[in-house]
């Protein structure tokens, strides 16, 4: 079946008018522009011209990447008018590759949180249950591919919000390392932690995706200037894991992790040695600290990077009565168009980072972070991935975690290491948990530069819980119309 | 606990030095020439029109990020090199974050504990003083050169004094937003006495001579440029505890630095007088009333939240860039003056005329191309230097070049030109009108040198004048001075005046 850019667009289109009022997975759809380039690359390909790999295959684009006249949010109050004059790296490649950009999708307030509860503009639902939640911060995103209201999106992870969405939606979620994807144009959450990877339903879908976006940026300092790892070349190469040393963190599961996510990972263990992989228990005896670390740095950064929303030049400006000050404007600005959970976090960072705080806090925090580089290097020099579940637990109810920020910040506790180490992580779906019937996510780890080992070893995973569970985890979803129904 | 004021009595210079012994420290920030900003690619050029020269970065915008111009820290190295500096093999910029409406991203870019120039120190010549006081020289420590950036400039609209408090409102140009600055930041400088404010003053003289003479800055003082922040305390003559200091802002001519230095120390010896102690705090300096007036309390607690910037990656220049960095370095600016004074035989007070005429390097470059010092001195300090003082430009930027001096001197010497025909000639050449010679040519410029037209004139002259040549004849030689300029005028200014003396002399019967 053969079908042009724009039929597959406009199918794309239909669907998020049919099902996206129930998900609100889109804060905003731009069918003009997208049919627009579709129509162009319709035209090209009829012209006989050559196109780049995904030319024509629309995508949707986490609200954290700057779109030049497309209005960009980052789920805030504060940027709710914001129509950036310039476009994300990101965007440019997406551009260049000629992908019609379907629309923004929703996140957790500038990406604090894990389940999009945080979004000024209402939470996103979980396809496979629409009283649940879709994770965070990138639930839009991973809702959109999991609904089929995308065939790709992207997505920003500082500490899983691609991964944990992935593995709560049924969705592959990837992580690529630290500097392998530009984040110029990316609203910063936490500069030092945050990178950009895809979102999509399949292993080689992401590949594909992640090759377009990857590589070197000149105008991020932090960008590493070496070619993209060889994803696409891994995601459909072979299915023999043999002689491929698989570790598992010894210190991650156990003790809070749901019966369903443990007997998923334990399966998928069974999998990869029938693969030809040889298991391995490693031990990171610096990863209990990881959260506690995380939660130190990402709102330290945070702090700062958030300052520069005041109101002055652009943003939500909130003016107190009588003729106040600049500063006056800028604190009700931001008493005003900051959620509750932004505050928290600037809060806790500024506290941090204060003179007499900061090397008890910060300055702990960072050495942490370099004995978790160091616990995945001498990881690393044992076995060739690392493997883990992806979250302790699949998608809760929305609202249920909303007054507990510690029990909403233990989702990220398998998926905050890689962060802090600057090395890639991949969810792949593993399964459903028979309790709930819900997604699970298994997580598989590599060292620095070394994406395509994430690839690798996920195709070959995929395949396998393909043959065994007769078919993709995301084919077991129900549809959104029954479950409206 | 006694009273902390800051209080406007002052005591007599002198008499506060015989009680206290003043502790200075300069910061001086300079900002660089390079064609682009620190972090991004906007332009630098001063005077453009107000936000012409901004980009997403400059103007901190969602989503962008700094890259580090090389340029700026190339300049930062060699800055650190020519002030005797260690540099870093490896440092950071830092995130100082604060909220003010003119920094666009509410935290400056700078570097804290890991400057890239630290430990030098700089000679400075304090030249001898009215009341005196004998030329020396003083050694100024450097703690440090790190790299930042600027912030916009805000400008106050309303009230009376310019400043925010009572204006109607403000506007902010981030033009100037990420320009490259380096801050260089003195040691105390301690044991000065009553020559600290002359030791202010030419410590910042000589850093701006020698960050011209780097090539690295405009070096324009009232462009903002360079500008000084002055910290000054008191201590007992005799104690070695530092007083508590204030910091007096934006001090930005040579002789606002002197008089802030000087007004600060007899308001704290009259503070200290009183029993009372300074308060730490920011200070105004007004250059019309010469005071400084209170501006906000500073404590060493401001809390900046400093943080490695995560935006940027560690800067760590090899060894082997640094020493091709020092291989650009000039010469010393002092030095150079000295051994320049000393190949040209100029007086004290000729080279100092020279210095302040901006005029060293093309006099350098006049006498390699062949005039003598005197005569390239007498041109680039007079003629044209009035000549450009009466355009309001610098004197290298009149179209005349040294080789131009070099060939009119040439043209004097030879006795092709006298002087005023020479200036006719500097005439043309500002005119446009082509090289000395070919301005001579074309004016028809050129001394007469058949003695019989000028014999005629004097033969004319002497006859005309029969009460002057009695008078010449009578001993007074020198009144043959009114003849030579009649003559002159008969030959349309085209003879040698020596010559007409002579011949005017020898007309009379008169021995010269």
């Amino acid at each position: 079946m053969t079908f042009t850019s724009v039929e597959l667009t406009q199918a794309h289109l239909d669907r998020i008018g049919r099902i996206d009022p129930a998900l609100n997975a889109f804060l905003l759809v731009d069918a003009e522009g997208a049919l627009a380039t579709a129509a162009n690359v319709d035209g090209a390909r009829a012209a006989g011209e050559e196109l780049p790999r995904l030319a024509g295959v629309p995508v949707a684009v986490k609200d954290i990447a700057c779109t030049k006249g497309m209005t960009t949010t980052a789920g805030s109050r504060m940027l709710e008018h914001f129509v950036p004059p310039y476009d994300a790296t990101i965007v440019t490649r997406l551009r260049e590759a000629r992908m019609p950009i379907l629309g923004k999708t929703n996140m957790d307030e500038f990406a604090m949180g894990s389940s999009t509860e945080h979004s000024a503009f209402g939470p996103t639902r979980n396809p496979w249950d629409l009283d649940r939640i879709p994770g965070g911060s990138g639930g839009g995103s991973s809702a959109a591919v999991a609904a089929y209201l995308a065939p790709l999106a992207i997505g920003s992870d500082t500490g899983g919000s691609i991964r944990q969405p992935a593995a709560v939606t049924g969705s592959v979620g990837v992580k690529p390392t630290y500097g392998g994807v530009s984040r110029y144009g990316v609203i910063a959450l936490a500069s030092s932690l945050d990178q950009i990877g895809p979102c999509a339903r399949t292993v080689a879908d992401a590949a594909l995706l992640h090759e377009v976006i990857g590589g070197h940026d000149p105008m991020d300092s932090t960008s590493i200037d070496a070619p993209v790892p060889p994803v696409v070349a891994a995601a459909t190469g072979t299915r023999d894991l043999t002689g491929m040393k698989v570790g598992v963190v010894r210190e991650i599961g156990g003790e809070g992790y749901q019966d369903g996510v443990l007997r998923r990972f334990e399966e998928a263990l069974e999998l990869l040695r029938g693969l030809g992989a040889e298991i391995v228990e490693v031990s990171c005896p610096h990863f209990v600290y990881a959260m506690a670390a995380y939660y130190l740095i990402q709102p330290s950064e945070a702090s700062s990077n958030l300052a520069r929303y005041d109101a002055m030049r652009y943003g939500a400006r909130t003016t107190p009565e009588g003729s106040p000050s600049a500063e006056q404007v800028m604190a009700a600005s931001r008493d005003e168009a900051f959620g509750d959970e932004v505050k928290r976090r600037i809060i806790l960072g500024t506290y941090a980072l204060s003179s007499g705080y900061y090397d008890a806090y910060y300055g702990q925090a960072q050495k942490v972070r370099t004995l978790i580089a160091r616990d995945f290097a001498a990881a690393f020099e044992q076995v060739d991935v690392l493997v883990s579940p992806t979250t302790p637990t699949t998608a809760f109810r929305i609202g249920d975690k909303l007054d507990d920020p510690m029990a909403m910040y233990l989702n990220d506790i398998a998926t905050i290491p890689a962060n802090l180490a600057g090395v890639p992580g991949m969810s792949i779906p593993s399964g459903v948990a028979e309790e709930d019937g819900l997604p699970v996510g298994v997580q598989i780890l590599a060292p620095a530069m070394e994406d395509q080992r994430l690839y690798a070893v996920g195709a070959a995973l995929e395949e396998r819980l393909r043959e065994v569970q007769g078919g993709y985890v995301i084919e077991k979803a129900p549809q959104i119309e029954e479950v409206r129904a | 606990m006694s009273v902390t004021t800051s209080s406007q009595a002052t005591v007599p210079f002198a008499e506060a030095l015989t009680r206290y012994e003043p502790v200075m420290g300069l910061e001086v920030h300079v900002e660089l020439s390079t064609a682009t900003k620190m972090f991004c690619g906007c332009a630098t050029e001063f005077g453009a029109e107000p936000n012409t020269q901004t980009c997403p970065v400059c103007l901190g915008l969602p989503g962008a990020l700094p890259v580090v111009n090389g340029t700026a820290v190339e300049s930062a190295i060699r800055i650190g090199l020519a002030l005797n500096c260690r540099i870093a093999e490896w440092c950071r910029f830092a995130r100082k974050n604060y909220f003010y409406p003119d920094m666009p991203k509410n935290f400056q870019t700078s570097q804290y504990d890991e400057p890239i120039a630290f430990d030098g120190w700089l000679d400075v010549e304090v030249p001898a003083n009215e009341d005196g006081g004998p030329a020396f020289t003083f050694r100024v420590e450097i703690e440090r050169a790190h790299m930042e950036e600027d912030t916009g400039k805000s400008t106050h609209v309303g009230g009376s004094t310019g400043r925010i408090h009572g204006a109607e409102y403000s506007v902010v140009d981030f033009n100037r937003a990420g320009i490259p600055l380096i801050e260089i930041v003195t040691k105390p400088m301690v044991g000065a006495g009553d020559r600290a404010p002359e030791v202010a003053r030419a410590y910042v003289a000589a850093l701006r001579d020698l960050l011209r003479a780097l090539d690295v800055t405009h070096g324009r003082m009232e462009q903002g440029n360079i500008r000084c922040d002055a910290n000054v305390s008191l201590m007992p003559v005799g104690s070695e505890t530092f007083g508590t200091r204030t910091e007096t802002k934006n001090v930005n001519s040579l002789r606002s630095v002197e008089r802030a230095v000087r007004y600060e120390i007899t308001r704290h010896a009259a503070v200290l007088d009183a029993g009372e102690a300074i308060l730490q705090e920011t200070r105004h300096w007004h250059e019309d009333t010469g005071v400084t007036t209170s501006g906000r309390p500073k404590s060493d607690a401001d809390d900046y939240r400093y943080f490695p910037e995560p935006d940027l990656v560690p800067v760590a220049p090899s060894r082997e860039e640094v020493e091709r960095l020092r291989a650009t370095l000039p010469e010393n600016p002092a030095e150079r003056r000295r051994r320049l004074q000393a190949d040209w035989g100029f007086s004290d007070l000729e080279m100092r005329d020279v210095v302040n005429a901006g005029a060293v390097d093309v006099i350098e470059q006049t006498v390699a191309a062949g005039a003598s010092p005197a005569a390239a001195r007498k041109w680039w300090t007079g003629d044209l230097a009035r000549r450009a003082n009466a355009d309001g430009v610098a004197v290298t930027d009149l179209g005349v070049t040294p080789a131009h001096i070099a060939e009119l001197d040439g043209l004097v010497t030879g006795g092709r030109l006298n002087d005023s025909m020479a200036r006719q000639v500097v005439d043309g050449v500002v005119a446009g009108e082509g090289t000395p010679t070919q301005v001579a040519d074309a004016r028809g410029l050129e001394l007469v040198q058949d003695d019989s037209a000028l014999q005629a004139a004097v033969d004319k002259v002497v006859g005309a004048n029969p009460d002057i040549v009695e008078r010449i004849r009578g001993g007074k030689v020198q009144a043959a001075g009114a003849l030579i300029g009649q003559v002159m005028k008969e030959m349309r200014g085209q003879a040698d005046a020596a010559r007409a003396r002579e011949l005017i002399l020898a007309t009379v019967g008169v021995e010269g």
